[in-house]
This record gives C-alpha cells, structure tokens and sequence, in this order.
C-alpha cells in the first residue's frame, strides 16, 4: 500500500499546465475560500483564510509561478498542504482525479526548463496525453531561499 | 527522565536559589540565626539527597559547605566574606554539576577537591584564601562534623535515636572510603535529616499539640491529657518513623493514645493531617520530607481508628479498618491536591485551549446578536458565556506567578558586583509578590537582570564619588513592582550618577544617530533615550559586567515584543529611573477593531490612548502642514499617521483626490483617529472606520509574514474572519523611519504632488521681516525652517553665516530695516538648491496659509515679486531668486522686470521642469509678469496634459529630465496632436552652441539659458508675440 501511495497525485490544473502533488501532502481540497488580504507581503501572498478556525495562508500560485492572471478569479479552488507545521493553502485553478502513477513514467526536469520551474518541481510524469509536473511542497515554499533568488 | 530525579532536580534548583539569597542575606547580618539555620537546613537537605540518590560528587561538596556552615551556626566561626564568597562558590559548583546531571541524567566527571580543601580548610579555620592547603587527611573534620550535630541536640529526649545515629557515624569507615560510606549513611539518615533532624521533630510536635488544641473541632482529642507527655509520644513515633523509613506501628498506640481514647474520628484524622501538614510548609521543611511524613500519620491513623474501633465496640474489628484505610486514602489524595506540581506545557496546552473556546464563545454570542438574541439558545448561551469567563480567569491564574521568581538572583548579583566594582550597593525589592503570568515573566527575566547590572554598573558611583558627590557610601538600586490598570508596572530605580546628557549627545553624534543641529533641539529626556539605540553604551570603560554596547537596545526590543514599553527618567548627579509597562498575559487581549480599505484590522486596546472623530464641523479637525496632516489636541499637535497610507491603499486614490481637491479637503467625511503612544512618540492613526471593541487570542502570523512589522499577529474573529492585529511599534517604526530618513526624499515627492496640481492655489508661509509688513514666500521653495543661537552666527568677509549641517551658509537679511537678535534664538528660513544652501533671516514666522497668490501690484523694489492680497491682507511676495542671486554669483542678477504684455486676456503657460525647486522659482517670476501658469514634472505629465485636452499659448520645457529630456519631449510635441502648433521655449542649465542646434532641430522655438530670467521673459514674450501675430 505504502508503495503505491507513493506515486498517487492529486492533480491540479494552473494555466492550462497540470501538475501533481503527492496526495499525502495534501490536508484539504476547499472552494473558493474567503480570504483577509495582507498589505504589504509579497505579492504571491494571497492572504490568510480561516480553516474550521485555523489560520491557513494563502499563496496564489499562479502568482508564485509567474504565471499569468487567472481570468475569472471567482472560480478559483484551493489546496491545504502543510510545511514545516505551518498550513498554507495553495490557490489554483482547479482539481482534477488522483492518478496513481507507476515510477517507470517518471522523468527528471528537462535542463531547459524555466528557473522558476526547475525550483519548483521534482520531476514529471508521462501521461498518455500530457505532461504531469510533480510540485515539491518544500521548495515551493521555503520562502527563504526563494526570497534571495528573487 | 527518572521521576524521582527530576523531582531532585527541580527541588534543589529551588533550593540552591533560595540558599543564593539567604547566604547574600546572612553577610549583612551574621548573627540572624533562623536565615543561618535555614541555610544549613537546605544545604543538609541537598546533601541528604544526593545521598540518597547515589550522587557521591555533589554529595562531596554539600557535605563540605555544610561543615562550614555548620561551624557558622555553632559560633565557631564568624561569618565573613571569604568564607560566604567560598560557600557560594560551592553553591556554583552544585549548580554546574546539576546542569550536567539534568542533561545526561549522570553526575558529570570533575574533579571538585580543590573547592573541598577549601571547604574544609575553612571550617578548621586554616583557610588562607589559596588552594594551597593540601591536608593528607583533609577528611577528618567532616567525620567530626557530624559528631558535632548529634552533640549538638542533647535537650532531644529520643534517645534510642541518638545512639543509634551515633552508631552509625561512628560505625563510619575511614576517610578514604568516605563517598561511599557517605552515601550510605545519609541513606540511613536521609528522611530524619531530610526534614532537619530530631530538633525540628521536637518542634513539629510541638506546633502539632498547639494547633490541635487551638482548633475547636480537634480540641477534644486533646482532653484529659498531660500536654508533655503527649508531645513527647509523638514526636518519639515520628522520630522512630522517619528513621525506619516506615510508619512505626508498634508504638502507635501508645504515642496517640490520647487521640484514641479520646476517639478520634475519621473526620478528625483528616483535619489532623491537615494541620499536620501546614505545621510542615511553616516550618518550610521539603516537600518531599513534609509528604513523607503526613504519609506516615496517614499509615499510623489505620492503627489509631482500628483501635478506637476496638475501645467502643470490640467484635467489629475486621471491617472497620479497611474503611478508615479508604477513607485516609480519599482523604489523602483531597490534601495532596492542595497544591500539585504541573508540567508547564500541560498549563500551555490548556491556555491555548481555552483560548480557542473563547473565540468559539465569541463566534457564538455573535450569531446569536445577529438572529435576534430571543432564541432558545440565549440562556445557555449566556451561561457558556459565563463559564467560559470564569474558566478563562482560573486558568489565567495557574500561569501566574509572583515577579519575585525572577528576581531570586538578583542579591547574589549584587552581592557579586558589589565585590567585584568595589562599590556599596544596597538592592531593595518591593512588591516581589506581584503576580504575572509565566509566560511574560519568562520575557523580562533576563532584561531585568540586565538593567539590574547596568544600574550597579553604570549607575551607581564609586564609594568614592559618592562621598566627592556628597551622597551616601552605599548606593541603592530600587526593584518596584505593582499593578496598575491592567498593566504591570516595574520600576527599577537608582540613586546613581544618572544619564550623563553630554556624552550621550557626544556619542549620538559619533554614531550619526543624528545630527548637532537635531540634537540641539532635543530635550534632555530625547538624548537619554538614545540609550536605547544599538551599539549606545555609555560606560567608557568595557567592564565584565558591561559596556559592550549591547543591551538596553536589546533590552527595549524584547519588552516591546511583548507589548510592553519602556521609559526612563533621569536626573544627573542624583539617579535614573526606568519604568516598564507590561501586559499581564499575552494570550487573550482586548482589541479594537477598525477598518481601513476594504479590511479590518484589529488594535490591541492596551495601546490606544484615546480615539477622536475628527470632521470638518467638529472642534477637532484634520490640518495639513504641506500636506503632512497633524492634529491638535489639548494644546498639543499631534503627527498623524494615515493608516489607509502605512498599509499602501492609498497611492491611487490619493493621487487621483488630490488632483481635483485641496490636502485640506481630502477629509471632508468623519476621520477616526486612534491615538496611541510608543515609547514617548504620541501619534494618530487615521483609519476609516471603528467598529466594536473584542477579545481576541493574539496568533502568530506564518514565518514567510515575519518581517512584516506593522502586524503582530492574525487572528479570528466572532464572525469567523481572518483580520490582521496592526502593531503601534512597528507602525511607529515604519512612520519614523519615513519622518527621518527619508524625509528629503518625502518632502521631495510632495512638493511634486504640490506642483502639479493644474489649480493655482498655493501655500505660502508669512512672515515679518523689519516692520509690520506681512511678507510671503512659496511655502514649496521653503526647505526647512530653522531656530539657531544668536552665538553661532559668525561674520567672514562682511558676511553674515553659521554652520549649517556641516556647511556654511550664508544668512541674508530681506532689507536694511533690520537686524540680527542680539541674544538667544534667531528664527531663519532656509532655502536649498542643489547643494546651496541660504539662510533668510526673518523676525517672525506667523503663519502657513493657502490661498491663490495673484500678484496684483508689480513692485519696482528689489527683492520683491510685488504684493497679493493674502489672508484679507497685503502682502509682500518675496523673490527668493534675487537672493539667491545676491548671495552666490553663479546666479545671474536679473534687473526689473518687464511688465507683461497686458493684453485682455492672460495668456498661459506650460512650464516643464524636473526640478521642483525651478518650478517654483519660476512660476511667480511668470505669474508676476501677467501669465497663467501651469507646472508639469516631467514630460510624461505634460502630455498626459495633451491628452486631457489642455490647452496652452506657451510651453517652456528644461532639457534635462529623466526619461524623456527636452529634445524628445519636443519632438512629441511636434510630432502629433494639438500642440503642434503651440511655440515652445528650451531652457537649459547648459547652454551650448550644438544643444542650442539640436533644440531647434527637435522643434524649440527658441533656447534660453536657465538662470537668465530676463532673457526667458523677453523670449516668452517674442514668442507670444509672434503667436499672436500669426494669428
């Protein structure tokens, strides 16, 4: 079972690109939530929402990956994962089926992909159709080194 | 960790700290026998334990210290320095072997002999201050040392004990084998000795019959008894059971034989215990020696209710005991519970809990508002409420804890300074039984003691300064804490040498924390406060103690990351004063909640002073100095902080109002404004609105939100949002930081925002210069305005100057009708320009009023623009180009001017100039000569200007400008739109045949050096002309 789980992804749709992540790191699935925006934080800070009476930081990102504006940004979906006992919630734009992925599809980054992705992104999966990009909570969000890089 | 060493560890911790005190205590009075008693009993206390938990190290040195302890107690020896530094050294070495042992739960290797010598030395009296004294048989006064304890209790009847004791030290094996024979006599003797031998079982029993006899419920058991006797009997029980380490139960019989023939009830055999135990805590034996020996009792009570059973009905005797056993043990626990130790984090768990139900009890009351309140729910409701309060509070108090904890090491550091500087210093505590919660009393431990060492250190004088000062030998540092409002206050206060003004001044101007003309203008309690600045120390000495630098910084940051604050008073020659206002608890806190934007925000109530609605038709209202807004209140004006502004909303809107609305008019609706104090610095937020006050539980913000200085924290509120907590500190910081530093480069950008407003209202200062004339001047051109000592002026060259910001600049009087101050403070405007700088020096400032400037009378006088009716008066507006011509050649003289041209209708310009400074200059030199005149920047705004559809007779335009220069600018023009017929004059600094070339290329009209005013007017004019001519 372990085994399996190890390669089960929730996958997540951000302009268009799909990218997984692995489904145990993954606390919550929510709705468009109400968030409290934060003058002054970054821009890719959303803002914190409240989660059945938790404090959950908002990271938008496409904001986060330099991607474009979502259109509609009514519509949008989030997903709580947690790093380092903190909760943050990640605003995408939607959610689609847990794949479970067998390891022979796994594929390291192309060198030639962007930075801001290669920092991001722990490999990718060859789906029939398409590519499934695996998000690395961690480096997603130690906003410390990505701090300096920025 | 082992239970039992844990329990050790904690204990001894304790007591060692209460040791520290009483030791510090004992030097100043050597003949106070309870406090020497009372050490000896704690040392004891130690020894026995290490004894009996097999720690043979610090066993070694307790045993050492008691000897010499000992000897204090027997008169032997006098109590002196040495010998109490030595003691304490013993103490340390303790400390550092119970750290090691905390950590590896094993005693840690050393080697503690010489410390031992030393010990030993002493109590033979041999001590000489060196490790030298290396006796073969080093040991042999602690053989004595015991002897003479069971010498030294004769009047104690037990004597069976005795003897056997006796027996036992002397059953002792030699010196060489003493650790471990040690060990094992102390484990004989541990819980006799624990509790402070035979001599304090006399008084506990003695204390025992006398409670007992007070308490009318117990009085009866005492009846028909020889008083004596009975004491006697029972403290021969307890001794023959602390020595079994077991309850004696052969003996108890008889030793309450007046308890069970006076048929002592369970009831009774609780509140016996009771009193038992409370006789202990007096007595302030150990807790673990004072639970050993209820239990004994408890154990003895079977035996007594068992036999007063058999006394009244014989036959019953099987049952009976079991219940009195049952009932000894329920009541055992109910006793036991009077006072547990709780693992702190348990309390920390459960302080977060109830934190959460109060925001859950809030979430609540809230829904229950908003649907009426009528419903079913209201009552139980209003009773969760309640508990929920109730709850709060008690739970609130378990964390509480006297601020006396955190000053246990304050003698001992005294005491050590005192040594070690060679002062006198007497520490006075008051209020120690103040209590705070744990969690900030955590937070000050260590300031306190800082600012403690700073007060003996850089405080107090020498003995002697002081007796130079005239003061007493002994300095006093005062430790003062109590309640107030909700607040803590401490107050650490001493008679020392207070603050000395000058070298701080001296040292801010080192450190450029600010410059001679700043700190000219401060009073002496802003120089003190300079203390708190990094890398500020005043001791011109490093000392051990301290003077590194380090600290009072460090010090205000960690009180006022708990919402604290701290300010100091300070007199030179006669003592300092710090006082330290802190928040009882952190974690629930009243808040007020405003809102600003589209959010709200939450403002801990703690740092709110007052709140002000501030409207156009209200007695408060909103002024504007160039646009900073400030408000007055009682006498006093107060700097305002536009929270929308801190937050970063306003940039858009702002600009846009202030495009089509006049500063003052910006707050035409209700203002709230919050005014709050940080440290000395009152100030208003502006906010939007203010909504309820509500308790809130303060959270943390997550890490990547750290550094944002203007939250504290996030939390939730009754409805269920997220709302950020606003910090007054780091608003503070973040505002000063704006007013200081950056200054310049605000007022820069403000003036900007003055400058391109298409309307031609503008600020102008008033003032008096020679006569009852008012005068005036663009308050844009004014940079600063400044007060100087008469003395600072100096003359060179038949000119007038002072040194000004490390430059000299010259001063210039608007005319001949009058003259410097003879003495004290001449008021000055100051104008700049690039890097010159000129002083006008006038007689009084008046006023800053805002008005259109419409120079009606064109004046012939020199110096002068001509005279406007400006508050219903006429006014004198003075050209500052001309002094600035008079007082720096590079500017060219400019002779009269030429009027305008009066034609019927004015004719307007576009003046385009990155220099706001130009700009200004320019406009009444144009507007003097009859033309409408509008500012632009940069070129950008002067076509955005095209885009709106404006329309104008003449553009001037300077050349060097950031982004687009004048030639590109032109060639826009040119290029497309409406204003490519419009003629267009180039202005430049730098006036060159080629740029003349390239400025005609690019669709100049003409090309004008900039400081030629004449020539500028005459080419506008031919200009004009031209137009007019054409058309």
């Amino acid at each position: 079972m372990n085994e399996l789980n190890k390669n089960d992804f929730v996958t997540i749709w951000l302009d268009g690109q799909m990218c997984g992540i692995p489904v145990l790191q993954v606390h919550d699935v929510l709705s468009t939530q109400v968030i409290t925006k934060i003058p002054q934080s970054p821009d890719w800070v959303a803002g914190v929402l409240n989660l059945r009476g938790q404090i959950v930081t908002a990271i938008d990102l496409r904001k986060r990956l330099e991607l474009g504006e979502r259109e509609d940004d009514e519509d949008n979906m989030n997903v709580v994962v947690e790093y380092e006992n903190e909760p943050y919630s990640l605003i995408i734009d939607k959610v689609g089926d847990v794949l479970s992925l067998s390891e022979e599809f796994f594929e390291r980054n192309p060198v030639t992909l962007e930075a801001c992705w290669q920092g991001i992104s722990s490999g990718i999966f060859r789906l029939e159709n398409d590519l499934l990009v695996i998000l690395d909570i961690e480096k997603l969000l130690s906003f410390e080194e990505s701090k300096i890089a920025a | 960790m082992d239970d039992l060493l844990s329990e050790f560890l904690t204990e001894t911790f304790e007591s060692i700290e209460v040791v520290d005190v009483e030791l510090v205590e004992l030097e100043k009075d050597p003949n106070n026998k309870s406090v020497l008693d009372n050490i000896f009993r704690l040392v004891h206390t130690i020894k026995g334990t290490c004894g009996f938990l097999g720690l043979p190290r610090l066993e070694a040195v307790a045993h050492s210290g008691e000897n010499v302890l000992g000897k204090f107690r027997d008169g032997e020896m006098d109590v002196t320095p040495e010998a109490v530094t030595l003691i304490l050294k013993a103490l340390d070495r303790i400390k550092e072997i119970l750290v090691g042992l905390e950590e590896t739960q094993e005693e840690p290797q050393g080697d503690d002999s010489a410390i031992i010598n030393d010990l030993n030395a002493m109590a033979e009296g041999k001590y000489t201050g060196q490790n030298e004294v290396e006796e073969p048989l080093a040991v042999v006064p602690e053989v004595e040392a015991p002897i003479e304890v069971t010498d030294e209790r004769p009047t104690v009847p037990g004597e069976v004990t005795l003897d056997e004791l006796e027996a036992a030290f002397l059953a002792a094996p030699g010196p060489e084998e003493e650790a471990v024979s040690e060990t094992e006599v102390s484990q004989s003797e541990n819980k006799l000795d624990n509790i402070g031998g035979a001599e304090t079982i006399a008084v506990l029993s003695h204390l025992f019959h006398n409670r007992i006899s007070s308490d009318l419920s117990l009085k009866n058991l005492l009846d028909n008894s020889d008083l004596r006797k009975s004491k006697k009997a029972v403290e021969e029980f307890f001794l023959s059971s602390l020595k079994q380490e077991q309850c004696d139960e052969s003996i108890v019989e008889k030793s309450f034989s007046n308890f069970i023939s006076n048929g002592i009830t369970e009831e009774q055999i609780g509140k016996t215990a009771a009193q038992l135990s409370s006789v202990l805590e007096e007595m302030k034996i150990s807790p673990l020696g004072a639970e050993f020996v209820v239990e004994i009792y408890r154990q003895s009570s079977v035996t007594m209710l068992g036999a007063v059973t058999k006394s009244l009905k014989p036959g019953n005797e099987v049952k009976k005991p079991e219940e009195a056993a049952k009932a000894g043990k329920a009541k055992e626990t109910s006793i036991a519970n009077q006072s547990i130790r709780v693992a702190v984090d348990v309390l920390d768990n459960l302080m977060n809990m109830v934190s959460e139900l109060v925001l859950t009890r809030n979430q609540l009351m809230q829904i229950s508002r908003r649907t009426g309140g009528d419903s079913e729910f209201s009552v139980p409701l209003q009773r969760l409420s309640q508990c929920t309060t109730e709850l709060q509070e008690g739970v609130m108090k378990t964390r509480m804890q006297p601020i006396g904890n955190a000053w246990s090491k304050l003698p001992r550091i005294i005491r050590d300074l005192q040594l070690e500087l060679g002062k006198k210093i007497e520490l006075q505590m008051l209020g120690a039984d103040t209590e705070l919660d744990r969690q900030v009393l955590e937070l000050i431990k260590d300031p306190l003691t800082h600012m403690i060492r700073n007060s003996a250190d850089h405080g107090i004088e020498t003995i002697e300064d002081r007796i130079a000062a005239d003061k007493k030998e002994t300095g006093t540092i005062r430790l003062n804490a109590f309640h107030e409002g909700g607040q803590i206050i401490i107050e650490i206060s001493d008679d020392g040498a207070g603050l000395p003004v000058e070298r701080l001044k001296a040292k801010a101007l080192s450190n450029n924390l600010a410059t001679a003309e700043e700190i000219d203008e401060m009073s002496d309690q802003q120089i003190q406060r300079f203390i708190f600045h990094a890398g500020f120390s005043t001791a011109q000495t490093v000392t051990s103690v301290s003077g590194r630098g380090v600290g009072m910084d460090v010090v205000r940051t960690n009180i006022e990351k708990i919402g604290g604050t701290i300010e100091l008073k300070s007199t030179e020659g006669k003592g300092t004063t710090f006082s330290i206002k802190i928040p009882l608890t952190l974690a629930i806190v009243s808040a007020l909640i405003v809102k600003s934007g589209d959010d709200r925000y939450a403002i801990p109530q703690i740092s709110v002073l007052e709140l002000v609605r501030a409207s156009k038709e209200s007695s408060h209202k909103i002024e504007y100095i160039n646009s900073t807004p400030v408000l007055r209140l009682r006498d006093r004006l107060l700097p305002l902080l536009n929270l929308n502004k801190i937050l970063g909303f306003e940039e858009e809107v702002d600009m846009e109002e202030k495009v089509d609305s006049e500063p003052s008019e910006i707050a035409t609706s209700d203002d709230f404004i919050i005014i709050t104090q940080v440290g000395d610095f009152t100030f208003g937020i502006v906010v939007d609105q203010v909504f309820d006050t509500e308790e809130i539980v303060v959270k943390p913000v997550a890490p990547i939100l750290r550094d944002l200085s203007v939250f504290s924290g996030n939390t939730i509120l009754g409805d269920g949002t997220v709302i950020m907590i606003l910090d007054p500190n780091g608003i503070a910081n973040e505002a000063s930081e704006v007013m200081t530093d950056l200054a310049d480069q605000r007022a820069e950008e403000e003036e900007d925002k003055t400058v391109s407003k298409t309307d031609d209202r503008e600020a102008v200062l008033l003032f008096r210069a020679g006569g009852d004339t008012m005068r005036a001047v663009p308050l844009a051109l004014v940079s600063r305005l400044e007060e100087i000592d008469v003395s600072k002026i100096e003359v060179s060259e038949g000119a007038k100057m002072v040194q000004y910001r490390g430059k000299l600049m010259p001063l210039v009087l608007i005319n001949d009708q009058y003259d410097l101050k003879t003495e004290g403070r001449q008021s000055m405007l100051v104008f700049t320009d690039d890097d010159k700088a000129m002083g006008i020096i006038v007689d009084e400032i008046t006023d800053i009023k805002e008005d259109h400037i419409n120079v009606e009378l064109n004046s012939k006088a020199i110096g002068q623009l001509g005279t406007a009716i400006i508050d219903d008066k006429a006014t004198e507006v003075i050209d500052i180009a001309y002094y600035f011509e008079k007082t720096f050649n590079d500017w060219q003289l400019g002779g009269e001017h030429i009027p305008a041209e009066t034609s019927s209708k004015r004719k307007s310009i576009l003046l385009v100039d990155d220099s706001a400074f130009f700009l200004n200059l320019l406009k009444p030199l144009l507007t003097a000569s009859g033309y409408k005149v509008t500012l632009a920047t940069t070129a950008s705004e002067a076509l955005e200007m095209r885009e709106q559809g404006l329309r104008f007779d003449l553009i001037v335009s300077d050349i060097d400008m950031p982004e687009m220069n004048g030639f590109e600018f032109a060639e826009e023009v040119r290029d497309v739109g409406p204003w490519q017929e419009i003629p267009m004059v180039a202005l430049s600094a730098n006036n060159s045949e080629a740029r003349s070339k390239r400025g005609k290329e690019a669709g100049f009209d003409n090309y004008v050096e900039k400081l030629d005013r004449d020539t500028l007017i005459k080419a506008i004019e031919e200009q004009i002309c031209e137009q007019e001519t054409a058309a």
